[in-house]
């Protein structure tokens, strides 16, 4: 069995902290788009409480000095483009530099465009094409089962995403199989590419079709750091697969990219990062992890 | 019906998923971590010989050839071997991205079977005779592909593949196969051709059931005093650079005989080593450009030529051109 004591970067920080640390890596993530001048910042953003909440809300159990523990807890982002909020807390984490981030998307790089397992550390599975990570995710929880571990396996899914087959293969196997230790999240934040979700092949009820699928939905405001920790508690305490469906808006925390879908895949500028970043220091949440020292 | 009017004397086995299915159970009594899954075919892969010795480690995940593959990922990136099961065409064609994003990318170790390869699938028709599935599986970078031509080369090839770190496509067939060997091959590895018959006029490369048919091909062929050599190339990726460059500096012109399409399989990837190595003369026996359609195993094999006289054809066809060429020297 794994326990939660085998790292310290599983204890869970004040709701305080966790804003003040998705700040720093909303920061982040401004920078290191504007830097690589390519990728995808609403989707990024808008996963920010999520992502934060589970690296350092004390949810996924994990070691930066070993990521390769055996019984760490597997968080697998299956929205792959919005891998710069990923990276942003692995390196606030300690699995690599902060340092590191400047390098993203650069050939030799290991911040790939997309998650590369077996590139960057901390990276579970290699995704981007969308709707496979659930199906990795049931894999990694049977294998679990078979090791009488408690290991838990998060993975975070974006809306548009759930237009694919895929993702409702993996939805009625693991409403079959029933899992105890898998976790869906959803990353409602209502945009894809082309547009808005519900134009372009709607999804609403959401959270019905989970439910109708077996599993234990909760529908969450996924930029209240509170209801995210509520969210993942009650979903890592459910016996059998839980899904968060978290409403969020895509580019939350730079007020000109928030809800504005221009910004699904487009870098911001020298000037819009500069505009982007100042927001971010002045939102009262503050800062909490590496500085700026980081950014040329 | 069986296919023994075929390949006369030669002995008729059982075919390759049957020795899939019992090289699987054999293996699980020795290794823990193999896990298997299938997609709802488990009766006809006969992966449930597994799953009936070992329940907890078999998973029917229901007809989800994408989920599986997945699955398959998952489970192998948490220290698991999985065995994934299911006709060639489904997990091949409907699992490609996944097997692409889930399996080769990540180098996962991760062992596929396709069963019911090519057209002696038979009445069932195209849409379940898997004519694409070794291209395609060629293509994936890392990917070992492999085409066993019997039972015994099968359960061989179902250890190499545990043994092996990495992931792994064997493709067997539903209908019994002639036997190639009188035993399990012991110098059996990936990417090493057996060479089952000597000679020095023509090379006949082929796999899968195409073995059986060549074998035929070098009897008939020497009653005539045609005597050709016969590799037995189980795997198209890697493919045996070094005995296909002996084969064309030594016998000077090779035919490829496989149960796919033309394009992508083995006699493309033959090709491509010998034109880096001796260029010779090629003919190649396979489906063509087409899909097949209903019948028996045996008429379709003839209907579409993929046969010992099919064999014996192409190596007459390739002799003329070398002759041809030597004469315009």
């Amino acid at each position: 069995m794994s326990t939660a004591t085998a790292t310290t970067s599983a204890s869970a920080e004040s709701l305080e902290r966790l804003r003040a640390r998705a700040n720093t890596l909303r920061r982040h993530v401004i920078d290191m788009l504007a830097i690589a001048e390519s990728g995808h910042p609403g989707g990024s953003l808008s996963a920010a409480e999520v992502v934060t909440a589970l690296y350092f809300g004390g949810f996924l159990r994990h070691d930066p000095r070993r990521p390769d523990w055996p019984d760490r807890d597997r968080f697998i982002l299956s929205k792959g483009h919005g891998v710069p909020i990923q990276y942003a807390a692995l390196a606030e984490a300690g699995y690599f530099p902060v340092a590191e981030l400047r390098t993203l998307r650069q050939v030799d790089s290991r911040l790939q465009g997309h998650p590369v397992a077996g590139t960057a550390p901390g990276i579970e599975a290699s995704t981007g094409s969308l709707g496979q990570g659930l199906s990795i995710g049931l894999g990694m929880a049977m294998a679990a089962a078979l090791d009488g571990a408690d290991r838990r396996i998060f993975v975070l899914l974006g809306d548009g995403e759930c237009q694919e087959g895929q993702v409702w293969e993996a939805a009625l196997s693991g409403g079959h199989q029933r899992p105890d230790n898998l976790v869906a999240i959803i990353d409602y934040n209502k945009f894809q590419l082309d547009g808005a979700v519900e134009d372009i092949l709607g999804l609403s009820p959401l959270a019905e079709k989970w439910r109708a699928m077996t599993w234990a939905v909760r529908e969450i405001d996924g930029h209240d750091m509170s209801e995210v920790v509520d969210g993942l508690t009650w979903a890592v305490d459910h016996d059998g697969p839980a899904c968060l469906v978290a409403h969020t808006v895509k580019g939350h925390g730079v007020s000109f990219m928030a809800g504005d879908n221009h910004w699904h895949g487009v870098a911001p500028s020298a000037e819009e990062r500069a505009r982007a970043v100042d927001e971010l220091k002045s939102n009262g949440h503050g800062f909490r992890g590496t500085g700026e020292e980081v950014w040329p | 019906m069986s296919l023994g009017p075929l390949y006369p004397g030669l002995e008729m086995g059982r075919a390759t998923r049957d020795a899939y299915g019992e090289a699987l159970r054999a293996l699980g009594e020795e290794h823990e971590d193999i896990v298997v899954l299938d997609a709802d075919l488990a009766k006809s892969t006969r992966s449930w010989k597994f799953g009936e010795k070992f329940p907890d480690r078999f998973l029917n995940v229901g007809i989800q050839e994408a989920n599986m593959v997945g699955m398959a990922g998952g489970l192998a990136s948490s220290g698991k071997v999985p065995f994934i099961s299911s006709f060639a065409c489904f997990v091949i064609l409907k699992g490609f991205d996944q097997l692409r994003m889930a399996v080769a990318y990540p180098g996962a170790n991760v062992k596929i079977s396709g069963s019911h390869g090519g057209v002696s699938v038979g009445e069932d028709g195209v849409s379940q005779q898997s004519v694409e599935d070794v291209a395609l599986a060629c293509a994936l970078p890392g990917m070992v592909v492999c085409v066993p031509s019997d039972e015994r080369l099968t359960l061989a090839a179902v250890r190499a593949a545990y043994r092996h770190q990495g992931p792994v496509y064997i493709r067997t067939g539903r209908a019994p196969a002639p036997l190639v060997y009188e035993r399990e091959p012991e110098d059996f590895g990936f990417g090493r051709a057996l060479r089952i018959r000597e000679g020095d006029a023509v090379t006949v490369i082929a796999n899968g059931m195409l073995v059986g048919a060549a074998l035929v091909a070098h009897e008939r062929l020497a009653a005539e005093g045609v005597a050709i050599r016969v590799l037995d190339m189980h795997t198209v990726k890697p493919v045996d650079i070094e005995e296909i460059q002996s084969a064309a500096r030594e016998t000077g012109a090779i035919v490829t005989a496989e149960e796919h399409l033309y394009s992508g399989a083995l006699g493309a990837a033959v090709a491509q080593a010998v034109s880096r190595t001796h260029p010779v003369p090629m003919e190649y026996v396979s489906l063509g450009d087409t899909y097949a359609e209903s019948g028996t195993a045996q008429d379709l094999l003839v209907k579409y030529g993929l046969t010992a006289d099919a064999i014996v054809e192409a190596v007459r066809r390739v002799l003329a051109r070398r002759e041809a060429a030597a004469a315009a020297l």
